[in-house]
């Protein structure tokens, strides 16, 4: 089985008055496992029914290959599904419901019990066929659900929130077990899920959804490191966000205010939307906790910004500082350093200064 | 202080253990027991001890007699009856599942205004008297009757068509009187069944038809069989509408004990009609039962 792209061109779909998806646009590779990212009643969910066939856009065109399925219905679009809830037929046993795709494509019935076995082995649940749904653990009856998905071999496999009713340590031995029968099989899958973790991990692109509308596209690197909008910044991962005054820039770098003695230079102007901003304008600056750095009061050099160590943690493997920043109000800065260093001398109620590496801030408008 | 504590306790134990509850969740046997008494009464009172009354007339007379049961099995008359009352109340449950499944499979699905418009036409004929509804049916169907009136007006019959006192006239009144009740079982059943299960089998290739076929009704048998049962056994039991709109002709097991009791006076007879009526629906239910529980395993899974 290979797998086929998915082209979606200004795909908009409103539920009354509330649009839902607007005027979205992605290309899904062919065998490339992408997800859709993105809060709840971001639309990501939408967006899979719409490749599905259960909701039909208001405008643009959905292609699966080079076959326009827009107006096809869900039972002629040849896709496979994996629903949130699993959504086995609980009056039908393992091996019935794996057969139930095949027996609607009038595959003959020796060929039906051969690819049905193969699939339950492909999911590792062989010798299970004769059970009842019910008598499944929830990680079980996932598996036949991608077993069922998967036996007609679909060129695209679409699965919304899969794992989420599974608890962790299950949900990423699944994950990785998804993983491999994607790259076993080469199909294509679109992943919908809230967990960003989860879409990092198992995913060749991201494509970030924020109110209905497409955020950011890329892979798990591209959006962690180069974030394009404050929303991506802050839903991908930890980020700092600390309030600036915009002074100007140069070719290579943005020069921003943060207090009365400290300036800063970062290198990359602004990210997001590409506004010139007036001098004096509103910035937020945005920074990773394992970007930041603390040093005794007075030894930070110019870029840093004084503060109060609010907490410190120990997580194991880091540490995490709460750091409260003198004279401004609003959330404690994460700040993630190793545990074996010098930080982690540093205790709850010990003034600091934090320091800044400008290479490491994305400049964001602020307001 | 110390010994008015002792005294004072073990002398609220046993009203306490007697009303009180080991777990708080549970109320106690004796409570329990309380709470119920007024059903009881009213069962022993008001159920079984008219209900044995009447069997115990139609066996003795003074003395042990079967006379009454070989009445009701000798006489044509009476076969006929007890026959013509299954057969309708077969045909009254057929067509109310019919009718009743769609209408059901309409309120579960329908997500809007629409299901609550469905709902209140459910509801509303199951709050008004079924005489009213019978009635209802009368003014309809009578010889210038709205509907005659409306045919003869339209030029589609000259003469007013025979509606009333008809055995249709009594399957159209029992089947709309009875519909809630197979509407309402079939519909908790339906509503139980989640969205993505016709989604995903849709989503595998089905057409809608094979969803309904393969999905929908085998989930939805616990709820067809439990509507069936309630229609079928009130069917068999029914009086004020066959007697209203079938008319003397239409001859049905309740009219027919009625007949008995009130205006011939014959109470042993009228009681041996009702025990046969009353053992062969316990029979039915029975049965019915054995069925279900086959049916249980579709039920897995929720």
């Amino acid at each position: 089985m290979k797998g086929a792209s998915v082209t979606i061109a200004g795909v908009g779909k409103s539920f009354g008055k509330v649009a839902a998806v607007r005027d979205v646009s992605l290309d899904v590779r062919a065998g490339e496992f992408l997800s859709l990212l993105g809060p709840s009643g971001s639309g990501k969910t939408t967006l899979l029914m719409m490749i599905a066939g259960f909701e039909m856009p208001d405008g643009g065109t959905i292609r699966i290959g080079a076959r326009d399925v827009t107006q096809v219905p869900p039972n002629k679009r040849d896709v496979g599904m994996v629903f949130q809830k699993y959504a086995l037929f609980p009056h039908m046993t393992v091996a019935d419901n794996i057969a139930f795709p095949l027996k609607m494509r009038k595959v003959a019935r020796a060929e039906i019990a051969r690819r049905a076995a193969e699939a339950l082995a492909l999911v590792r649940l062989d010798g299970y066929g004769a059970r009842m749904p019910a008598q499944l653990s929830g990680g079980q009856q996932q598996r036949v659900a991608v077993a069922r998905a998967l036996v007609f071999e679909p060129p695209v496999l679409l699965m919304d929130e899969p794992l989420g009713a599974l608890d962790k340590k299950l949900r990423e031995q699944m994950q990785i077990e998804i993983k491999r029968i994607q790259e076993q099989l080469g199909v294509t899958v679109v992943y919908v899920t809230h967990d960003q973790e989860e879409a990092m991990t198992m995913s060749d692109r991201v494509a970030a959804m924020n109110e209905g509308g497409l955020a950011q596209i890329g892979t798990p690197g591209d959006l962690y490191l180069r974030p394009n909008s404050a929303f991506v910044a802050d839903f991908i991962g930890k980020m700092n966000f600390v309030e600036a005054e915009y002074l100007g820039s140069d070719d290579a770098h943005a020069v921003v205010r943060l207090g009365e003695r400290t300036t800063l230079h970062t290198p990359r102007g602004l990210n997001g939307s590409a506004a010139l901003l007036a001098a004096g304008a509103p910035v937020r600056l945005a920074v990773r906790p394992e970007r930041l750095r603390l040093a005794a009061r007075g030894a930070g050099g110019d870029g840093a910004i004084p503060g109060t160590v609010e907490e410190a943690i120990f997580v194991g493997s880091f540490r995490v500082f709460l750091v409260g920043l003198d004279g401004r109000a609003g959330e404690p800065v994460h700040v993630q350093s190793p545990a074996d260093t010098a930080q982690a001398a540093f205790a709850k109620g010990d003034p600091i200064d934090l320091v800044l590496d400008g290479a490491a801030v994305h400049l964001f408008p602020g307001g | 202080m110390a010994v008015v504590l002792e005294t004072a306790q073990p002398r609220r134990a046993p009203l306490a253990r007697l009303f009180g509850s080991a777990s708080g969740r549970q109320y106690s046997p004796a409570l329990s027991l309380l709470l119920v008494t007024p059903l009881i009464i009213l069962l022993v009172f008001g159920f079984f001890y008219p209900v044995g009354r009447m069997l115990f007339n139609s066996l003795f007379d003074p003395g042990f007699t079967l006379d009454n049961y070989i009445r009701i099995f000798t006489e044509p008359l009476y076969l006929r009856v007890l026959w013509r009352t299954f057969e309708v109340a077969f045909y009254v449950t057929v067509s109310a599942l019919l009718v009743g499944y769609p209408v059901a499979y309409a309120m579960a699905r329908l997500k809007t205004r629409w299901a609550l418009v469905v709902a209140a036409c459910v509801l509303i004929p199951l709050w008004t008297s079924v005489l009213v509804r019978s009635y209802a049916w009368i003014i309809l169907l009578q010889r210038h009757g709205i509907l005659n009136d409306l045919l003869i007006g339209l030029g589609v019959t000259s003469e007013p068509l025979r509606m009333i006192y008809t055995e249709g006239a009594v399957y159209l009144a029992m089947t709309h009187v009875l519909l809630p009740f197979m509407i309402l079982p079939l519909f908790s059943v339906l509503k139980t069944i989640p969205d993505e299960l016709p989604r995903a089998a849709l989503n595998l290739g089905a057409g809608p038809v094979t969803v309904f076929v393969k999905v929908i009704v085998p989930l939805s048998l616990p709820g067809v069989f439990a509507g069936t049962l309630l229609t079928f056994i009130l069917a068999l039991g029914f009086y004020i509408t066959p007697a209203l709109v079938g008319g003397p002709q239409i001859l049905m097991m309740a009219t027919l004990i009625g007949q008995q009791a009130t205006m011939l006076l014959d109470w042993p007879f009228a009681g041996a009609l009702a025990t046969v009526l009353l053992i062969l629906t316990l029979l039915l239910a029975f049965a019915f039962r054995r069925v279900l529980a086959f049916s249980k395993g579709f039920q897995g899974g929720h």
